[in-house]
């Protein structure tokens, strides 16, 4: 019963595994001297938190004052556990041929895999929070470990970009954070001082009673507040920046991970504004601004020269288009976001797990010094070559499906809304393919077979969580299970 | 109303000098003047707190005026004094936008906070409503201040002006759990430190904190 006056988790919990154990990893790498034990220290810790996290899907935890598990955030939950597992074996290999280079040092290291760690257990505290406060402290913090690790190289741009990141994204949660505090005083009066007034599982109950108006201006503030975080246009400046700058492996659990907490804290309270049924319809609201996304970066993809701005920017149209389809709403654009958001999260972190290799190897970020991958490292160069054709949404990949959905239902329903839709996809997928095939066709420059042979061994490593996320992906596309179907369903119908 | 209509008129007095000294943030030209406006609103809010603890009866607002009271009106000032002698920073606020469009904007942002707040706040608490516009005018000022002035050290106080606007607004909603102030609060001093860290490695590498000339570098290098 400890658990239900505390709100903490007790120790038969397994979210009480998920929350401490990448905490206390977080501590124990902070002190670890050797970063070669702390990269597998780090991969242990993660491997330990996505086993937890399975439990998960077994065990259904009963609420507490301050966690919850239900059937929408649970998918959150695995799924970040697991990319984080996959990232985490990819940084033992990234950071073991950057060493090689001497750009870090070992106290940045050290820091660098206690970050790694502590950023892993304010996204899940985000994802399992039961109380709005307690989830925008996670997000806050999830910002916080993340504008260090973007500083991380300590050269101009990358504390440039770090600059940008933090002012803009703690301007954002500010802003959330006042959303917050209003919607606390929507519930306040029907529900009472305390910690109800703050918890989702009781709000959701009661939200019928609360006041619309004051709902409506909250979520304004919440929509700009996490939509700063999510990197809809036109608050996506900080994006492409922190995505460039930092170390490849945070550029992957940013782009796949961190957009995909912020849009679930979005969707939390559309949730709300759903039970509530008196407010203005929030729809309109994200259809704008996830369409307004999907087409400033599909031009903007034309555009780029640095191959991690440009799929820094295709992760912009992305989190537009699953902004839009939930946007939409109705049971089966809310299925083809949520299908979306783990395509995305698996297809985008793998890019840029073959674009960490590929800008060690070649020794740049630019596009135009990169040719001939599938010629000069063919594991590698077809592993990219897959994920950027899903990327760009060919079948039979899983992102082809779900963008298929999201416009059938668009255009089964509101067919003006379907054409733009249709143009901005096509956009990106022209630059994508155009990109792709500078890259990865043609001749490979020289130099690159002398260096191919360095670090075979932290390739052969970093190559395995590439492939397994596109296996992922491909399968997903030819056959989703009956089970997950059925379970994308009902949480489908949980958005409203 | 007797006691009910005090509690009502001091903890308004208060709030307004709070929204007042940002208003005041908006015209100060020499960058000493701003930190020390600052720390007086930082006192001001400690006030509010402190009043609300004493009002709601709510024990847990008084660490909450603490850490504005110690915290925030006194050691980030000497902090910010402490930089901008060590680094020797340009003094002066040089702004985006003149100052008197840019008081004509506050008092707009005033104006547009209580419009937005009192209609659909009926069901709240009188207490609760007006400090809420308050708070709401406090959040936008600090806001407008990022973006019309220039340099890092003055961006960081409108920034810090806004999470003052965002506490004013915590203490004021009735029975808000001690979660989320004491979070607010750590939250600012880890948000602080990591100025600090980001003052030095931005003084390591450029010769001045205006953002302008951070920004030279945009977008890609071709």
């Amino acid at each position: 019963m400890i658990d239900r006056l505390t709100g903490l988790p007790g120790l038969e919990n397994p979210l009480l595994w998920i929350l401490a154990v990448p905490l206390g990893a977080a501590g124990f790498l902070a002190v670890l001297r050797d970063w070669r034990v702390a990269s597998w220290v780090n991969v242990a810790a993660s491997a330990l938190t996505f086993i937890a996290s399975l439990v998960l899907l077994r065990v259904r935890p009963a609420p507490t004052k301050l966690f919850f598990i239900d059937d929408f955030n649970v998918y959150l939950v695995v799924l970040t556990a697991f990319v984080g597992l996959t990232t985490s074996v990819f940084s033992a290999a990234y950071i073991a041929r950057e060493s090689e280079g001497n750009r870090l040092s070992d106290l940045h290291l050290r820091f660098y895999h206690a970050m790694y760690q502590a950023f892993l257990f304010t996204m899940l505290l985000a994802l399992s929070a039961n109380n709005t406060g307690v989830m925008w402290v996670a997000v806050e913090a999830a910002t916080l470990t993340t504008v260090l690790m973007v500083s991380l190289y300590r050269t101009r741009e990358a504390i440039e970009a770090a600059w940008k990141y933090f002012i803009l994204c703690s301007v954002g949660i500010g802003l959330a954070l006042f959303g917050t505090i209003l919607v606390y005083l929507a519930a306040q009066p029907v529900m009472g001082d305390g910690a109800d007034s703050m918890a989702w599982t009781e709000m959701m109950r009661r939200a019928a009673e609360f006041q619309p108006d004051l709902l409506n201006l909250a979520f304004v503030f919440v929509l700009v507040g996490y939509g700063t975080k999510v990197g809809l246009a036109p608050l996506h400046a900080w994006l492409p920046d922190a995505h460039a700058e930092g170390p490849t492996p945070i550029s992957a659990v940013l782009s796949g991970l961190l957009l995909n907490v912020a849009l679930y804290a979005l969707l939390r309270f559309k949730m709300l504004l759903s039970a509530n049924g008196q407010t203005l319809s929030p729809g309109p609201l994200l259809v704008v601004m996830g369409l307004s996304s999907l087409f400033l970066s599909a031009f903007m993809l034309y555009r780029r020269g640095d191959i991690k701005r440009l799929f820094a920017y295709s992760s912009i149209e992305h989190m537009g288009l699953i902004t839009f389809a939930f946007g939409m709403g109705g049971p089966l654009a809310n299925f083809a976001g949520l299908l979306h958001m783990t395509m995305h999260s698996l297809t985008k972190s793998a890019i840029f797990f073959a674009v960490g290799i590929i800008s060690q190897n070649e020794g740049t970020k630019r596009i135009a010094d990169i040719r001939g991958l599938t010629m000069s490292h063919p594991v590698l160069g077809w592993g990219f070559v897959l994920a950027v054709l899903a990327i760009a949404g060919l079948p039979p990949m899983g992102v082809f499906m779900s963008e298929f959905l999201v416009l059938g239902s668009t255009f089964s329903r509101q067919p003006l809304l379907a054409l733009p839709l249709a143009i901005a996809l096509l956009l990106a997928f022209g630059a994508l393919i155009s990109r792709l095939q500078m890259m990865a066709f043609g001749e490979p420059p020289p130099r690159s077979a002398v260096q191919s042979h360095a670090g075979r061994a932290s390739s052969i490593l970093a190559l395995t969580p590439l492939w397994l996320h596109m296996a992922l992906v491909l399968m997903a596309g030819l056959y989703l299970p009956a089970p997950l179907v059925a379970w994308f369903h009902t949480v489908a119908r949980m958005l409203g | 109303m007797g006691a009910g209509q005090i509690s009502y008129d001091v903890a308004h007095l208060i709030g307004a000098t709070v929204l007042m000294a940002g208003l005041q943030l908006l015209y100060q030209r020499r960058l000493f003047a701003v930190i020390n406006t600052f720390a007086f609103q930082a006192l001001a809010l400690a006030a509010a707190a402190g009043w609300q603890a004493h009002v709601q009866n709510a024990p847990h607002l008084y660490v909450t005026a603490g850490i504005a009271l110690v915290f925030k009106a006194m050691i980030v000032p000497f902090a910010l004094h402490w930089l901008i002698e060590k680094l020797g920073i340009h003094r002066s606020v040089e702004t985006a936008m003149s100052i008197g469009w840019t008081m004509m904007a506050g008092v707009a942002l005033v104006a547009l906070s209580i419009l937005l707040v009192l209609p659909v706040t009926a069901n709240a608490a009188a207490l609760t409503r007006e400090s809420l516009a308050l708070a709401m005018s406090v959040v936008l000022i600090g806001l407008l201040m990022m973006i019309t002035r220039r340099n890092a050290v003055t961006q960081v106080v409108g920034f810090m002006a806004l999470e003052n606007g965002l506490i004013l607004a915590a203490v004021s909603a009735k029975g808000m759990p001690l979660v989320v102030e004491i979070s607010v609060a750590f939250s600012v001093l880890v948000a602080m430190t990591l100025f600090g860290i980001f003052f030095f490695r931005i003084r390591e590498r450029f010769d001045t904190l205006d953002i302008n000339d951070v920004e030279t570098y945009r977008g890609d290098r071709q």
